[in-house]
Order: C-alpha cells, then structure tokens, then sequence
C-alpha cells in the first residue's frame, strides 16, 4: 500500500485525465446524435440506415476501431484524437437509437396537442418531444459513460494516458499489483460515480417522471 | 363563422376521408359533427385548424381563407381539445395550461395568474395547478385540457372527441360543464363525437356523416329526431329516436293533480288513512320527496313512518314556477319509473308539487303535435 500512498497526487491526476478522456466523446457524441435521432424517428428511410449501421459501428472491437482510425481521418498511430473520435463513435452508436426511440415514444395526442397548441416544428422539438425523450436518454448517455469509461483504458495501448497507463506499466516484470489494482479500482469507482452523478441528475431533470397518481384526488 | 366549400380531403393512397364537404358553422353555437368511423369528422376538424391540409375547396373563418396566414398563427387563435387531454405530461398543470399566451408572447406570470383563474372556470381547485397531469384523474386531465383551450381566449374551439375515454358518470359531468361554460362564454364551438346521445344533448346544429366523407344531414337535434332524411341517419340515431325526441318538447302545460302525501314521522295509522289507490309518497320536513309508503309496506309496521321503511322513488319531473317546465321525456320518465305510476313533480326548490301520470304525457304530445310544436 506503501506504493498507493507514494503516488496519489498521481493517481488523482491521472483520474480526472481519464474522465476528460471518457466523457468529452460522450458530450460530442450527445450534440451529433440529436440531429441524427431526430431524423431517424422523422423519416422512415433515415431510420433504416440509421439504426442498423450504428448498431453495427458498436460491434467493432474497441482496439480495431482505434488503430483504424489513422486510416479514417488521416492522424498518426498515436494521436489522442484516435480514441477520442472512436469513442464519440462508440456513443453515436449507442444514442441514435436511444434518441430514435424516445422520440417514437413520446404519445401522439401530446404531438398532435403541442402541434394544435401552435408550436413550431422547432419549438416543438425543444419544448416538448425533446423533453419528453429525456429518461431514455439518459439511460442511453449511462451505458455510453460507463462503456466509454472502460475503453478508456484499453486506449492506452496505443498510447492515449488514462488509468491504463497503471495496468499497463505495472504489468511489466516483475508486475506491480498495487499499481494494477489500483488502477482497476479507479476505473471501476469513476464508472459507478459517473453513472450514480447522471441518474440523479435525470431524476433532477425529470421531476414529473417521479409523480405517480393517487396523491389526493 | 367557419365555412366549408366543396372541401375534399383525399390521401396519397387514393382513400377519399371527405367529399366535397360544404358545411356553413355559426358563431356561438355548438356544432356537432358526429358518424360512425371513416366518417372523416376528425379529418373536417383538423382542417379548420389546418393540422389537416384540404385537397381541394375552401375554408373561410369570418370570410377569410384559412390558408391567408401561417398555420402556427392560425393554430394559436383556435382553441384545440384533444381526446384524453393530450396535457404535456412534462409541465405543471398551470403551465400546460398558460401553453398558448406564453407563445403569443404573454409574460409568464401574468399567463400563470390568468391559468389559476382558468382552472377555477372549469370547476379545479387553483392548487391543483402546481400538480404534473400525470397525478389528475382522466376526467380532471379533461377538464385541464379545456382551460388550456380557452387560455387565449379564441372566439373558435375545435373539440376531437374530448369526453370519449371518461367513465359515463364523470362524461355526464363534463358535458354538463361544458354547457354551463357555453352559456357563459359564448363560444363559436365545433365539437366532433361518435356518440349519437352526446351530439344530442350538446349540439345547436348536429352534422352527420357517412363513411367515405359526405354529409348526410345538418340540423337541429330536435329536427334530426323528428326527421331523419334517411334509413342511414335513421339508424344511426337509434332506435330510442322517438322518446328522445320528447326532450325537445316542453312539458310545460301538462296536467299535474295533486298527490296524497304524508309527513316523515307522521303514525302509521295517518299514513294508513291517507293513501290514495293505495300509495302515499312521503315527504321531509322542506317538503321534498324521499319515497313512497303503499298498503302492503305499512301492513308490516307500526308506530311513526320511518325513512328506513320506504319503498324508493323513480325519477323527478322538475316544472319549475317560473314557467321553466322540463321536458315530456323527463315527465314521462318520472311516470314510468314511479312504483304508483305517478310521475312525481317538484318546483325549482325541489318541493312537491304533485304528480303526472304517462297519459298526461302523451294527451301533452298529441296536443303539440295539433299546435305543430313536433317537427314532421
């Protein structure tokens, strides 16, 4: 434990890189999947590409789409950006269904109110469906956090800094098991808060999720 | 006044849900388009807002084309209930209520205010606005869903079969309401239903469709009762047309003859000497009705006539002193729903007035029919 106490300013930077790391791709995917969600519950035919081939980006191995990525968008080997551009990937794939869906679900009678209220196509999106759509995605934006949280990690194969640099750099011989452990139990308590911090913060969002009938009547 | 000419709504696929409709809607009123499904009378509501585009023909408000100014402003000038409310589930009661003066620009505390007072117009406490829609009773929801219609005030409200998914009793309410909130308001009302006694009992003027579009009749309920232009319209008002047309007639004149009657609490041995054919109907002590004492129930009992011991009333007939009479239909009904047969009839106050018997009803109806009251 010696080595823990030794490095925690370290570990503590190194932390909050990690984050930044995981979660900028999860803001950016967030702002490319709206437009994209949007179109895929508008029109039929945007679905229909839109849904299975995000589905189909999420199933390439995290590392394979990493070392492509110098092909895709022109960086070196190397390049943070790597990462960062397949993780945004990563949550693209994930939300725009998430988005597509929530969108569908919001009832009929609500649209066709807000439609007969006089709202725009536009201020109807941001006042009412978008709203609406919030619980499910913010069990969306949950999954991306946690998984991009995790991949993180297995970026810094090629080199990207983050709490793999501990499972790596401890792994070699003769392997450092605090360093590997505590890089592990970091990983693991960043994904819990990060998931625990954006569930309270959808329940903050959605107060009129919470109330049930039956108060008094 | 809202006009329909030779308007026509056909789809894409060729289906035709309105043909050549041509329609003329009159201020203040309430308008009724009702038929069966695929009759197209949610289609002719959603055009005049415009949530519909015609295909071909005209819809002239106040003698302007609909297609004059952009929908959205169109939209926020006509009021919109929707079945099962449509409340945005995301926002407080007041706020889905404040909706349409917040979009045309109404400072929200100002468009908060005006909701509260709102809500109380429709019969909710204020409080119940700082609740989400989700925690309101469908009938509550319904009634929310009206004030927000009425936020803005517009001359024009399009109703889509708004009391369709309420239980009957709380329906009955709402339509009640609605009538009470028309008498006040004035409102230029077009009101779409499938149901046959609803349209009835709200409209000035009811439409009725037929599937695939086409108008089949436009009248008053009374007329449309009386004088169904066809078996289609025939059957779809129903098999009970001829009591309800008596709805429309007024009982007003009817013969009413005194009943015998005894106090709550008056012995048995009163009750006893006071029947007549065998019947007394008993009275509290502000002389309303609270049911019937009869040979056979009093042959059992002795001492001072109990509330506990009666034999239950049919249905009041109110003939109102200030010469409001009900109609033949409720006359009528309180004569056959009555154990005696007798119709028993209450002034405003609900106090006993006497009784109608069902020939009177129909000696009242054959003289109408002579005095050309019954529409032929």
């Amino acid at each position: 434990m010696n080595w823990v106490a030794d490095h925690a300013d370290e570990l503590f930077t190194v932390s909050l890189e990690h984050l930044r790391l995981a979660l900028l791709p999860v803001l950016v995917g967030l702002l490319l999947s709206l437009p994209l969600g949007w179109a895929a519950n508008r029109w039929r035919i945007a679905r229909l590409v839109l849904v299975p081939v995000s589905g189909l980006l999420y199933t390439i191995p995290s590392l394979a789409l990493f070392v492509m990525m110098p092909l895709l968008i022109g960086t070196q080997i190397l390049d943070p950006l790597n990462v960062q551009v397949a993780l945004t990937v990563y949550t693209v794939a994930l939300l725009v269904r998430s988005i597509a869906d929530a969108l569908a679900a919001v009832p009929e009678p609500v649209i066709a109110a807000a439609t007969a209220m006089g709202y725009r196509a536009v201020g109807r999106f941001f006042a009412v469906e978008l709203p609406l759509a919030i619980p499910v995605m913010v069990a969306g934006l949950r999954v991306a956090a946690v998984s991009n949280i995790s991949l993180v990690a297995v970026g810094q194969i090629i080199g990207v800094g983050g709490l793999g640099y501990f499972l790596l750099h401890g792994a070699q011989s003769p392997p450092n098991y605090p360093e590997i452990i505590s890089g592990i139990v970091l990983i693991v308590v960043l994904a819990l808060l990060v998931d625990l911090l954006l569930a309270l913060a959808g329940r903050a969002l959605t107060p009129w999720a919470r109330s049930r009938p039956g108060g008094s009547r | 006044m809202i006009e329909f000419q030779a308007v026509t709504k056909r789809y894409d696929d060729g289906t035709v849900a309105v043909d050549h409709l041509d329609l003329t809607i009159e201020d203040g009123r309430v308008t009724v388009l009702v038929g069966p499904s695929g009759c197209g009378k949610t289609t002719s509501l959603r055009m005049i807002n415009r949530m519909v585009e015609a295909s071909s023909g005209t819809i002239l408000l106040d003698g302007k084309d609909i297609r004059d100014q952009p929908a959205a402003a169109l939209r926020r000038g006509i009021g919109y209930v929707i079945q099962n409310a449509g409340l945005f589930p995301h926002r407080s009661v007041l706020d889905n209520v404040a909706t349409v003066p917040i979009l045309l620009g109404t400072k929200k505390a100002a468009a908060r205010k005006r909701a509260a007072e709102l809500l109380e117009t429709v019969g909710l406490p204020a409080e119940m606005g700082k609740r989400y829609p989700g925690q309101l009773s469908g009938g509550q929801q319904q009634r929310v869903g009206v004030a927000r219609a009425l936020a803005a005030d517009p001359p024009v409200l399009l109703m889509d079969e708004p009391f369709s998914a309420v239980d009957p009793i709380v329906r009955d309410d709402l339509q009640d309401e609605l009538l009470r909130l028309q008498s006040e308001l004035g409102k230029t009302i077009v009101f779409v239903t499938h149901d046959i006694d609803e349209a009835i009992k709200l409209g000035d003027k009811v439409a009725v469709l037929r599937v695939g579009g086409q108008l089949a009749q436009y009248d008053s309920p009374s007329a449309l009762l009386a004088k169904p232009v066809d078996d289609f319209v025939a059957s779809f008002v129903g098999r009970d047309r001829g009591y309800r047309a008596l709805g429309f007639l007024s009982a007003h004149g009817i013969e009413v003859k005194p009943v015998a009657a005894v106090a709550l609490g008056a012995t048995v041995d009163e009750a006893r000497r006071a029947l007549e054919g065998g019947w007394a109907v008993v009275v509290d002590d502000t002389r309303r009705p609270v049911g019937w004492v009869s040979e056979v129930s009093l042959s059992t009992v002795e001492g001072q006539v109990r509330r506990e011991w009666l034999v239950s009333g049919g249905s009041l007939y109110v003939a109102d002193a200030e010469g409001k009479a009900g109609s033949l239909r409720t006359a009528l009904d309180a004569a056959l729903s009555s154990p005696a047969a007798l119709g028993i009839t209450v002034d405003g106050e609900g106090a006993l007035v006497g009784a109608v018997t069902a020939e009177s009803v129909l000696a009242a109806l054959a003289k109408a029919r002579q005095a050309g009251e019954v529409p032929l």
